[in-house]
């Protein structure tokens, strides 16, 4: 790769929305009331997190927000979880979470139904294997938190 | 390989064994590598590469059991390698020498086999806050088994260890004293030799996590007059899966096996089996005798260049790599002990240290970043990691610039 190419692929990683959402995490801090919490740690870095969600008894997402400390990509992806997840049903955050990490991966599958919007600035992660685990983070939180699962999630 | 009798070459000899790693003559992303990653695991030179691959092509047979001739070359060259790793550390004999995967289990053997017998509730096991993982968790498993309390020994702002502290820590329930001779994610060159006296006028065995100072320095277990003395190959150069265990002699014959199997034993009958003599009582199993192999030429490579010489060169490469870091605005440096090997962790501004790992490996540098297996030092300055380049005698001036320039690229991007 020469240098242009180079610095085109690390603008590619750190596009502008991301690192927005990084400079500027929406939703970080406790929710009142959550009707789920759970902890992601990444156990290569140690950056951890907590994602709080409301979920209503109709199971749509009412609120979802997060704390903790992370790299740009972490937090960036953090963020745009909790804008992205509130209005969905649960079943469908959790299909999100199955299309953001294939699309994340070496060899992506294309579904039709699910447009991942905004976290498609996410995708610049598939040529940085090591860091699709920061980008994951939050929505491993997510998964744990939908499953009930008490234990933290982690990356691994 | 006899190269030892060859002339010393020119200028600057050190350095210029750059030329023996063929792993440091590629590109990574379009720019010639600059391995600045050492301490977590050193390039292997050309003679361990080929060590390793003349004894796979030629002599591998298993150890210490068969009369056929593969066998017996194979023995002599593993047995060879623990004579050349004798030397190497100064022990009186090679009976003292235990060969394991590395420091974690020359670590666990000398927490379950002489430790975990040894305590109770009501006693202590001391380490200091600069350890890293491996020197911290077998001790609290010791510590759940028996009852026994895990104390911990302070460090200051620089990274240095509370000595004043320490020295009132070991009272008479301690039953172990386990400190890291050179810390891992700060660099700092514990005082071993003092703290080794001041515990054996207390009757406290010392055992040093060597990991991070047999790359950098010359080490005699006689002269430190520690009990134990753990290290692994391949921070110096050799394999992976390949360490030490020394340990005093008088202590490991009181010591049980810490591993069962072939290898180990002397006799076995369903009723009683009568165990091998040191070091084999704690070699259970067919070891890793390639890389073991590979380990010993390490030894002989690092005798040619020589450890005054390796200490000397990269004291001044690690000066110049700290003032270089110091030019910049926003950088903040941990770890600046007094005495130090050639390890710097730092931060640059609010930079996350994987983002600053993945923009400099952009640029070809290959650093850590994050924890570094050490998170109660991380915990002690309240970050969740650095990134921290480590250099060996093989790096230059050319690769701390490298470094420079990368963290000012990534400066720029997150400005």
């Amino acid at each position: 790769m020469n240098a242009a190419a180079e610095a085109q692929s690390l603008r590619d990683l750190y596009r502008e929305l991301v690192l927005d959402h990084a400079r500027n995490p929406r939703n970080f801090g406790k929710l009142d009331g959550p009707s789920h919490t759970a902890k992601g740690i990444n156990p290569l870095c140690g950056d951890s997190l907590v994602l709080y969600l409301d979920v209503g008894t109709d199971d749509r997402v009412r609120g979802a927000s997060f704390e903790g400390t992370g790299c740009v990509i972490s937090i960036a992806s953090a963020s745009l979880l909790t804008e992205t997840i509130v209005g969905m049903r649960t079943a469908d955050a959790a299909r999100y979470f199955d299309v953001l990490r294939s699309r994340l991966s070496a060899d992506p599958l294309t579904d039709p139904v699910i447009d991942l919007g905004k976290l498609q600035a996410l995708e610049g992660v598939r040529e940085y294997p090591s860091r699709v685990k920061c980008a994951t983070l939050a929505w491993h939180a997510l998964d744990a938190a939908l499953r009930g699962n008490d234990t933290p999630a982690t990356t691994e | 390989m006899n190269r030892a009798s060859a002339p010393v070459p020119l200028a600057n000899p050190v350095a210029e064994r750059r030329a023996d790693f063929p792993a440091l003559h590629q590109e990574v992303n379009g720019l010639p590598l600059a391995y600045l990653d050492n301490a977590a695991s050193a390039q292997q030179p050309l003679a361990v590469i080929e060590a390793v691959s003349e004894y796979q092509r030629n002599d591998h047979a298993n150890v210490h059991r068969g009369v056929h001739t593969l066998s017996q070359r194979a023995t002599e060259a593993y047995e060879g390698a623990r004579d050349k790793l004798r030397d190497f550390v100064g022990a009186e004999s090679r009976t003292e020498i235990v060969l394991t995967s590395g420091t974690t289990e020359s670590i666990n053997l000398v927490a379950q086999s002489f430790v975990r017998p040894r305590v109770g509730a009501g006693d202590k096991i001391l380490i200091t806050h600069l350890e890293h993982h491996a020197n911290i968790v077998p001790w609290q498993i010791v510590c759940e088994q028996t009852g026994a309390e895990l104390a911990v020994v302070p460090i200051d702002e620089r990274g240095q260890l509370d000595l004043e502290r320490l020295y009132a820590m070991l009272t008479e329930d301690v039953r172990m004293l386990a400190l890291g001779h050179v810390s891992n994610a700060l660099g700092t060159i514990n005082p071993v030799a003092d703290i080794i006296t001041v515990a054996h006028d207390r009757n406290i065995p010392v055992l040093l996590d060597g990991a991070q100072a047999t790359p950098h320095m010359q080490v005699n277990v006689r002269e430190l007059d520690c009990d134990f003395f753990a290290f692994s190959g391949h921070k110096m150069f050799g394999p992976t899966g390949t360490g030490v265990l020394y340990g005093r002699e008088a202590l490991l014959d009181t010591m049980p096996p810490y591993q069962g199997g072939g290898d180990m034993i002397l006799e076995v009958r369903f009723d009683k089996t009568t165990y091998n003599e040191l070091p084999y009582k704690f070699e259970a199993g067919t070891p890793n005798i390639s890389g073991v192999v590979g380990l010993g030429a390490a030894v002989d490579y690092l005798g040619e260049v020589g450890m005054e010489n390796i200490a000397a060169y990269e004291h001044e490469l690690l000066e110049y790599l700290t003032g270089r870091l110091s030019e910049i605005d926003g950088i903040r440096l941990y770890g600046t002990a007094e005495q130090k090997a050639s390890v710097q962790s730092f931060l640059l501004d609010e930079i996350h240290p994987h983002d600053l790992g993945t923009i400099v490996d952009h640029k070809g540098v290959a650093v850590r970043s994050g924890h570094h297996c050490a998170m109660p030092v991380m915990q002690h300055f309240c970050i969740p990691g650095t990134v921290r380049a480590s250099l060996a005698f093989y790096n230059n001036h050319a690769d701390v610039d490298r470094l420079i320039d990368a963290l000012l690229t990534a400066r720029a991007l997150f400005a």
